[in-house]
């Protein structure tokens, strides 16, 4: 019965993979992957950009966080194959040349102590500065402190994460 | 997680044929309740079928003060909608409440209120606003639709197109947040309406959301703080888990009341 059960498994095998195409970090990438994939994995292990960290893999951490079509997103908890087409960028992907302003203001303002966290502090900080620029709304500390709602850091009790993201949000 | 099988139908129809030949097919929509519920092996859905391409199934319009929602509308996009923050902002507040601004980037209005988690903010809100929930094959009160802890009036394979909204004259939600989950320990929404006053219970109730019978009476009769403040709640019916008691959320129901109505 059990080897019934995974005999019709591998059978459906085929048509539970699909090929996506998308853009990641302004280049374009193509892969067969399982149905299930999440974004998180098809980054990490498809890609080798394993600057996205899991941390927790239940939504609740933000390490993952990167932004699909210019928003931010947990990884973890989106899947690959439902982006073809979308334009994916990752913390590989915010500097031009040069380090992103936000990144400056985290190494400027000792913004991270592991680094684990940093990847999706850092993601989450460039969504959050751009969403308040284009509504015209003032990113005081307290809002930058509500918007981190969704991001855990278990090292800099994030004074410093929070004085980071104001400095580059003067910047950016 | 388990191996699935992933749809993107451009179509109701197509959505509800692949909905159909699954064995064990289920919607996506933003995937904030369901991708964890099958990475915990909670749901091992042969076929997911996303709706989020399907035409019409996002976005916002207000015609006769009746605001209609796509059921594929994400919490961020009805947080910042115009027409939302115009007809019944207290609606917008709400959505930009839940979770954090990830979750609110990717999860939808329609998944929130066909999962009907009983801390759900949401739920409430349909309540109070006497909204109807639109289907692919019917109009459902949301009087009707909110059937427990989980549980709703949906069919197998029936999808939730769009939400219908009556503005309010006066509304608000008052949200007690759980510290850790920042889910609702309490959450109470208000809305003075044209059937009279209506407050919807989150977060409290052994069987999920609920209407507040005594507190509308009150604030039916005299829309105040101090008349919410005279209603005595029971606890009668209120889960207790390790977070808070049923009196500590019956209290609770009576302070996020008043501070509900004092935002109206
Ligand atoms: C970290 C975190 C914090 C959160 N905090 C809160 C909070 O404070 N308050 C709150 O209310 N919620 C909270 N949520 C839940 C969040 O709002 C989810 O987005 C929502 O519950 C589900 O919506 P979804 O679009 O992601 O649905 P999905 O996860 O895609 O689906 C959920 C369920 O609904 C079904 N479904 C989805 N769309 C339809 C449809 N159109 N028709 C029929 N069935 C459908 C699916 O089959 C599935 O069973 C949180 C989630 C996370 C991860
Ligand atoms: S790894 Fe995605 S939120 Fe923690
Ligand atoms: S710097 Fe270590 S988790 Fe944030």
């Amino acid at each position: 019965m059990k080897s019934e059960k995974a005999a019709k498994r591998r059978e459906v095998r085929e048509d539970q993979m699909t090929n996506v195409t998308m853009t990641v970090n302004g280049k374009s990438v193509s892969r067969n992957v399982p149905d299930e994939t999440l974004l998180s994995e098809f980054l990490r292990e498809e890609l080798r950009l394993t600057g996205t960290h899991v941390g927790c893999d239940t939504s609740q951490c933000g390490a993952c966080t990167v932004h699909v079509n210019g928003k931010s997103v947990k990884s973890c908890t989106t899947l690959a194959v439902a982006l073809d087409g979308a334009e994916v960028t990752t913390i590989e992907g915010v500097a031009n040349g040069e380090l992103h302003p936000m990144q400056v203001a985290f190494n400027d303002n000792h913004g991270l102590q592991c680094g684990f966290c940093t990847p999706g502090m850092i993601m989450a900080g460039i969504d959050m500065v751009n969403r308040y620029k284009a509504s015209g709304q003032e990113l005081t500390a307290d809002a930058i402190r509500h918007e981190l709602e969704g991001n855990i850091c278990r090292c800099t009790g994030y004074h410093n994460i929070v004085k980071s993201i104001q400095d580059a949000a003067a910047k950016m | 997680m388990y191996s699935t099988r992933y749809h993107k139908p451009a179509t109701i129809d197509d959505a509800l044929a692949a909905l159909g030949a699954g064995d064990e097919a289920k919607v996506l929509a933003g995937g904030q309740t369901l991708l964890a519920t099958m990475k915990q092996h909670l749901a091992a859905p042969s076929d997911l079928v996303d709706i989020r391409a399907i035409d019409g199934m996002s976005g916002v319009t207000v015609q006769d003060n009746i605001l209609t929602i796509g059921a594929a509308t994400t919490h961020a996009e009805v947080a910042t909608n115009a027409d939302v923050r115009q007809h019944c902002g207290a609606l917008g507040q709400l959505a930009g409440g839940i979770g954090d601004p990830a979750v609110r980037h990717q999860g939808t209005i329609g998944g929130s209120i066909a999962n009907n988690d009983p801390a759900a903010d949401y739920p409430a809100a349909m309540l109070a606003l006497g909204a109807t929930i639109i289907t692919n094959s019917r109009e459902i009160a949301a009087d009707a639709f909110f059937q427990g802890l989980f549980t709703t009036a949906l069919d197998e394979n029936e999808i939730i197109t769009a939400i219908r909204i009556p503005c309010p004259a006066k509304a608000a939600y008052a949200k007690f947040n759980q510290p850790a989950s920042r889910f609702a320990l309490v959450g109470v929404f208000v809305a003075k309406t044209d059937m009279g006053a209506r407050v919807a219970v989150t977060g409290a109730g052994e069987d999920g959301v609920f209407r507040h019978a005594a507190l509308e009476a009150a604030l039916s009769a005299d829309w105040s703080e101090s008349a919410a403040a005279k209603v005595a709640i029971s606890a009668d019916g209120l889960m207790s888990d390790i977070h808070a008691s049923a009196a500590y959320r019956a209290n609770l129901i009576g302070v996020m009341a008043k501070r509900a109505v004092a935002a109206s």
